[in-house]
């Protein structure tokens, strides 16, 4: 390795600058999870099913893999929705109880308009979901992000760890196969608490 | 504005250290800054993404994300993990003498 003249201003790519070098993984610093001093972790835990609740997850993780971080994404009750084949196609978006539904494009008619939020009873015209996941399906293909099942490839390939929580899996009665092939394992909580020693959490 | 000099090479670079300007960049300098990035060595593998960045920065004015180099550049997003380890799309960015990307995804 070269040596760094010390003048110059060099990015960050993981750890002091002294370490650019070892791979670029970030490290924890200070003393979370009681004295835990390894590579800097970040664990997701993923309870919703809807539409748009798995996708912040996603590219929280995605993002995290992308700065050297050590993703592991937790999967329990309707998140398991998110790694089940027969359901990760056709996760919808619902307006019922969503009192932030207002739609950019309705701007265009009258100025203002995008901001108004829709009446509830809206959201519960039969085909509504329907028409509101296929609009959100649209939006996300627009920004060139990825379908849920594609972005779980693109997280494996970025090396996120992915598990199923034990007793969701139980309780739906999901078997192995009906798991994305990223998922690396259904475990207990009991697991889950070793996996997220010094992580840094967020429950999604 | 910042400027970084490294043997005989100039080159402008904001407060993070990344290129502000795209035509200070030379494939000669990116060698020497692989070096000291922890990437002993430039292979073709290794340039077939810096170059792919560059083109495509040329053409859209945004650095790609790691997503548009695997959807545009066709690029199989493990190899550039393992070609480019810890922070890929940063670590090709600065290598390909571009600003950071920043796209979410």
């Amino acid at each position: 390795m070269r040596t760094i003249p010390e003048s110059l201003i060099l990015p960050s790519f993981g750890g002091s600058p002294a370490k650019a070098a070892d791979a670029g993984t970030e490290t924890a610093t200070s003393g979370v999870g009681g004295g835990y001093s390894g590579p800097r972790k970040l664990v997701l835990i993923c309870s919703k099913g809807n539409l748009d609740m798995a996708y912040p997850g996603l590219i929280l993780g995605n993002a995290a893999a992308g700065e050297g971080i050590e993703v592991h994404m937790f999967f329990t009750f309707w998140g398991l929705d998110i790694v089940n084949k027969k359901t990760n196609g056709k996760l919808q978006f619902t307006m019922v109880g969503n009192t932030a539904m207002h739609m950019s494009d309705l701007g265009t008619i009258k100025p203002g308009l995008e901001h108004w939020s829709m009446p509830q009873w809206m959201g519960r015209v039969p085909g509504m979901t329907k028409i509101a996941t296929n609009m959100m399906h649209k939006q996300i293909a627009d920004l060139g992000v990825p379908t849920v099942p594609e972005f779980l490839d693109l997280l494996e390939a970025a090396g996120v760890k992915m598990w199923a929580c034990r007793m969701s899996f139980d309780m739906m009665k999901m078997i192995e196969a009906d798991l994305h092939p990223a998922v690396q394992g259904v475990i207990s909580a009991t697991d889950f608490m070793d996996l997220s020693e010094g992580a840094q959490t967020l429950f999604i | 504005m910042p400027s970084n000099t490294i043997e005989s090479y100039t080159f402008a670079v904001n407060d993070e250290g990344f290129f502000t300007n795209r035509e200070e960049w030379s494939e000669p300098l990116a060698e020497v800054l692989a070096g000291m990035i922890g990437i002993e060595q430039l292979t073709p593998a290794h340039w077939a993404a810096l170059k792919f960045m560059r083109e495509d920065q040329a053409k859209t004015g945004v650095t790609p994300t790691l997503r548009r180099m695997q959807t545009q550049g066709k690029f199989d997003v493990k190899q550039l993990f393992e070609l480019f380890p810890g922070k890929p799309a940063k670590k090709m960015s600065y290598l390909a003498g571009l600003p950071k990307p920043v796209g979410c995804v």
